[in-house]
């Protein structure tokens, strides 16, 4: 069988195959309504991007934050720690010596 | 008074969506005519038809105005239904073995007289609808461009965003392509 005669005798078929135009009643109201109904929808992911990217952004400094004071090598503060200091820091008043009565 | 097209597409930008609808209703007849070109059921159809209209919405900040809107429009219409062939491959490993009756009596009068096989016989233009599906989506819209639409090299590079050389490959192969799938027909049918 000829082959490239069948293949130009089938794509000559297809050329003469005029395309259909025809478009469904309406259809331009159903595109409208669509994207009118996506514009509203389109606020609610508005919101949920920004809500997203600002727990993102969160995470993010949390991250920096850790690997940083991870990495940072200690202050020496005499074997202290925060609470010790801030107890101390409390009771400092309690624990000089009360001077008001010395003449 | 009907606005002018670069109205209606300014005052969309601006925010006013019901000036896309004389859009839609004027263009719609050919971006139609082109999934119908690559898909058969009226669903489909609709569907491509519908996702050409909504990306042509979104990405209409993206049209300048130095080409038509027509032009513009086809080119998302394009890629829409290359996209569609990408996602729909079905029926592509199937043979030839399931031809109806008019389709292979088509075939035994073009073995018999070549010439005398009507292009516009109905088995002819179902036997090709039949060929197209079996092409990979790239065959498929090459020879749709190319042989059926007779569009120019340059004019398919511009409308699926390839370079022109890739075209010029994917001609090529789209063509092998097309041998081979015709080979295989006849040899299901004949052998």
């Amino acid at each position: 069988m000829n082959l490239a005669e069948l293949q130009k005798k089938l794509i000559a078929a297809a050329r003469l195959q005029a395309p259909d135009e025809r478009v469904p009643y309406a259809f331009e109201k159903r595109i409208t309504a669509r994207i009118a109904a996506r514009a509203g929808a389109d606020r609610w992911v508005l919101w949920a991007r920004g809500l997203w990217r600002a727990a993102a952004s969160c995470v993010a400094v949390a991250v920096v934050f850790g690997t940083v004071s991870l990495f940072l090598p200690s202050t020496p503060d005499n074997g202290n720690d925060l609470s010790q200091d801030f107890e101390n820091t409390l009771l400092a008043s309690i624990d000089l010596p009360d001077n008001s009565s010395t003449p | 008074m009907e606005r002018s097209e670069a109205e209606l597409i300014a005052a969309v930008l601006k925010g006013d969506a019901a000036s896309f609808e004389p859009l839609v209703q004027k263009y719609s007849p050919r971006v139609f005519a082109t999934a119908r070109r690559y898909a058969r059921r009226e669903s489909e159809v609709q569907d491509i038809a519908q996702e050409v209209w909504l990306k042509a919405f979104d990405k209409l900040k993206s049209f300048r105005g130095e080409a038509p809107f027509e032009h513009w429009l086809m080119r998302m219409a394009v890629r829409t239904c290359y996209d569609f062939l990408r996602v729909h491959q079905r029926n592509r490993v199937a043979s030839f073995s399931e031809i109806s009756e008019p389709e292979e009596d088509w075939l035994e009068s073009f073995v018999a007289d070549p010439g005398s096989a009507a292009e516009d016989a109905d088995a002819a233009k179902l036997l090709v609808d039949r060929l197209l599906e079996k092409l990979s989506p790239d065959a498929r819209l090459v020879i749709q461009l190319l042989e059926i639409e007779d569009r120019s090299v340059k004019e398919i590079a511009e409308l699926t965003g390839w370079s022109v050389p890739l075209v010029k490959v994917r001609a090529f192969r789209a063509r092998a392509e097309m041998r081979k799938m015709l080979s295989r027909m006849t040899q299901d049918k004949y052998l």
